[in-house]
């Protein structure tokens, strides 16, 4: 709560105004026949989804050259709110051109970036993200009507948070890399639970699968869990020989660090490490874009050797070669 | 036409008069009524003619007390959490009444005291959208039942309750009723002689009186604990410096109210019930409550096949203000209780406009609303239907 909550009533305010553009007039609403398919020598897909909690209903038409997989034209029906009917618009824009394997892989997020102003700026409020989930529901719909599967077959891993696309394991990996305790901080993270709220617990807008609660609890129990293991193996890690170390460094280079490093087009790598004095130094070398970062110096070599030394051995000193 | 305002059931213009006789008492006679100079007494005969105006619009006996307070809200907080103070002070466990399709202002109250262990009971509604007499009979338990709340005119539908009713079960079984009367004042006869109501809650806001004041009607014989303890104004039962000025705005919009009662059932009606007929003529629109049992101003539609929040959104690019309890409209993304409440078919959490008139509302600015729904309508059918008319 601050200053900007605390007068309501600002919901359309937050509309970019590609929003209101396409709420007001649609470029892509309509139907296509079957006739005009066949004229065309196209197939003619008609897919229908609904979410209950909104009582939301979008009809997605496609016509797709059956030579080249290539949706050729696409157009909607959509019964909900102004976001639902813009989110639809930009879809059906989204959809045509592409083939029936590259249309699968739009989201709700691109479809949300295309509706903004500038790239910035959100063109929706947190809460109406959820609106052009649908919107993204009813592409896989129409795929897996073309490609006869279920619709799971295009879903290849669990995503937790619909509105921001988190997945699972994503919400798992980043509680363990940075030691998370709280909802707040994995929404600050990843940005899950930060849209609809549905996610967080039982009881929101929507019904999940998994709930950011749940998930936080048992991650939390593995992460005792495994410090139990690592204290083992940290007593012992003075007596390991330095192919053992050079391992066990690796091992917590792979798990734990590199996962940032890629998600930022970066990489490093351990070049090489010697015992003095009681230390352990290692050496690194950046690869990507950590080389010539400016961060790579400070905020990233911070983390590499906290990391290394919580999770590997306090002896460990880290040299940028 | 640039605007058309059909949402008086949210808030009302403030009477031009109201305003004006206001003013003196914001540079002139700002003296505090607690003072015993002359700033302070001055003051006194205009807080007296408002208070006469106060009793007189709901009927109040001399030996009642109306409270002055900031808002309904207030109200309904000094009510129901004094009877949870009186238990707690008294070792008892309560057992309160309220329905499901009260206020936030009420229900939020109640919520909050069930996580305070209090046994909160919440009545239904009938087919009708009414609170039956018969669910209240059976709830209350003589010996637990601290208090009823519940609503006179619900805000949505405009759907009026039978308050007396209530009234004669409460007395019946020595269990005291609190109403909120926030819609009911200024737009149908409201007489605390004829309705057994230990407590009333209003606000001059609904009424064409300024926002930020409301009262709180106490029937002689039954006490209150204050919500806000502090100084000695009103008798001890609500601290805080008297707002003068807003005291006798509400005291003159409520004259005011009662004075146009008449035209509101007789023009506002015919103006809501043209509107009405109008919006029937379209195709797939249910209306929710017979005329003849809501307020005269107030119209809850279901419009089919198409979405509150972006029926609210066309209207408002016509200049024309609504409400909707839509699920999509809402910060929370819940739907309005009330809507969830009314078991009536209409599938009012997603579809439900609420339109609500005022004695400012003209002929013309109806045929203009009338214009501007229909064209929503057909635009927003046309994303929503296919060819064969059937909405998605």
């Amino acid at each position: 709560m601050a200053k900007n909550d605390l007068i309501g009533g600002a919901l359309w305010e937050h509309y970019s105004d590609k929003v209101s553009d396409r709420m007001n007039n649609p470029r892509f609403m309509g139907e296509i026949t079957e006739e005009e398919a066949a004229i065309k020598g196209a197939k003619l897909i008609i897919a229908d989804y609904g979410a209950d909690s909104c009582g939301d209903a979008v009809r997605l038409y496609w016509m797709v050259d059956p030579e080249t997989e290539i949706i050729i034209d696409s157009k909607y029906k959509s019964f909900g709110c102004g976001t639902a009917i813009a989110s639809s618009d930009v879809t059906a824009e989204l959809c045509i051109g592409k083939t029936v394997d590259e249309a699968v892989k739009i989201t709700n997020i691109d479809v949300e970036k295309a509706l903004r102003d500038t790239p910035d700026t959100p063109a929706v409020p947190p809460q109406k993200m959820h609106c052009s989930v649908m919107a993204y529901d009813v592409i896989k719909k129409a795929a897996s009507l073309y490609k006869q599967v279920d619709m799971s077959v295009f879903e290849d891993e669990e995503i937790v948070c619909e509105c921001a696309r988190v997945s699972l394991s994503t919400i798992k990996d980043v509680i363990k890399l940075n030691d998370l305790k709280t909802i707040e901080e994995i929404t600050q993270y990843t940005k899950a639970g930060a849209f609809c709220k549905s996610c967080i617990k039982p009881g929101g807008h929507e019904e999940r699968k998994f709930y950011l609660v749940d998930i936080l609890r048992d991650t939390r129990a593995e992460i005792e869990r495994e410090k139990l293991n690592f204290g083992e193996e940290r007593k012992n890690f003075a007596e390991m020989t330095l192919i053992q170390k050079h391992k066990m460094v690796d091992k917590v280079v792979a798990e734990s660090i590199l996962p940032i490093l890629h998600a930022d087009g970066g990489s490093v790598e351990i070049v090489d490490m010697k015992e003095v004095d009681g230390y352990t130094d290692v050496y690194i070398s950046y690869k990507g874009a950590c080389a010539g970062c400016a961060a790579s110096r400070t905020g990233t070599y911070e983390v590499i050797g906290v990391t290394l030394r919580k999770k590997v051995d306090n002896s460990i000193r880290v040299n940028i070669l | 036409m640039e605007r058309v305002y059909l949402d008086n059931n949210a808030t009302t213009l403030v009477d031009p008069l109201v305003k004006e006789a206001m003013d003196p008492f914001f540079t002139k006679m700002y003296g505090n009524p607690n003072s015993l100079h002359s700033f302070g007494t001055e003051v006194h005969p205009y807080m007296k003619l408002a208070l006469d105006r106060l009793y007189d619009g709901i009927n109040a006996d001399d030996e009642d007390d109306i409270i002055i307070t900031s808002c309904a809200s207030e109200g309904n907080n000094t009510v129901i959490k004094s009877l949870y103070f009186d238990s707690v002070i008294n070792g008892k466990k309560p057992q309160m009444i309220t329905s499901l399709i009260e206020h936030p202002a009420v229900s939020e109250v109640y919520m909050f005291l069930e996580k305070l262990g209090v046994e909160v009971k919440w009545l239904p509604v009938n087919k009708e959208g009414i609170i039956d007499p018969d669910e209240l009979r059976k709830a209350i338990d003589p010996d637990k039942t601290a208090l009823v709340s519940l609503i006179w005119a619900n805000n949505e539908t405009g759907l009026i309750n039978p308050v007396k009713e209530y009234g004669e079960i409460c007395r019946e079984n020595g269990v005291k009723l609190h109403l909120d009367g926030v819609q009911a004042i200024g737009k149908i006869p409201v007489n605390m002689q004829e309705i057994q109501a230990d407590y009333l809650t209003f606000s001059a806001h609904k009424f064409h009186g300024p926002k930020g004041i409301g009262g709180l009607y106490i029937r002689k014989g039954v006490s209150v604990v204050p919500l806000i303890h502090g100084g000695e104004q009103m008798a001890g039962l609500r601290a805080g410096t008297i707002n003068t000025a807003y005291m006798i705005g509400m005291g003159y919009a409520l004259a005011l109210a009662v004075k146009n009662l008449d035209y509101e059932a007789t023009e506002v009606r015919r103006l809501r019930d043209k509107l009405e007929d109008a919006i029937l003529s379209i195709d797939d629109v249910e209306v929710i409550g017979s005329r003849d049992k809501r307020t005269p101003n107030t119209i809850l539609a279901s419009f089919r096949g198409i979405e509150g929040e972006a029926f609210l959104w066309d209207l408002n690019q016509k200049g024309i203000a609504a409400s909707t309890g839509s699920a999509c409209s809402s910060e929370s993304l819940e739907s309005n209780p009330t809507f969830k409440a009314m078991e009536i078919g209409a599938d009012l959490a997603h579809t439900g406009m609420r339109f609500s008139l005022s004695r400012y509302t003209t002929e013309e600015e109806i045929d203009y609303a009338v214009d501007a729904i229909k064209s929503a309508v057909e635009r927003l059918r046309g994303i929503s239907s296919t060819s064969n008319k059937e909405y998605i």
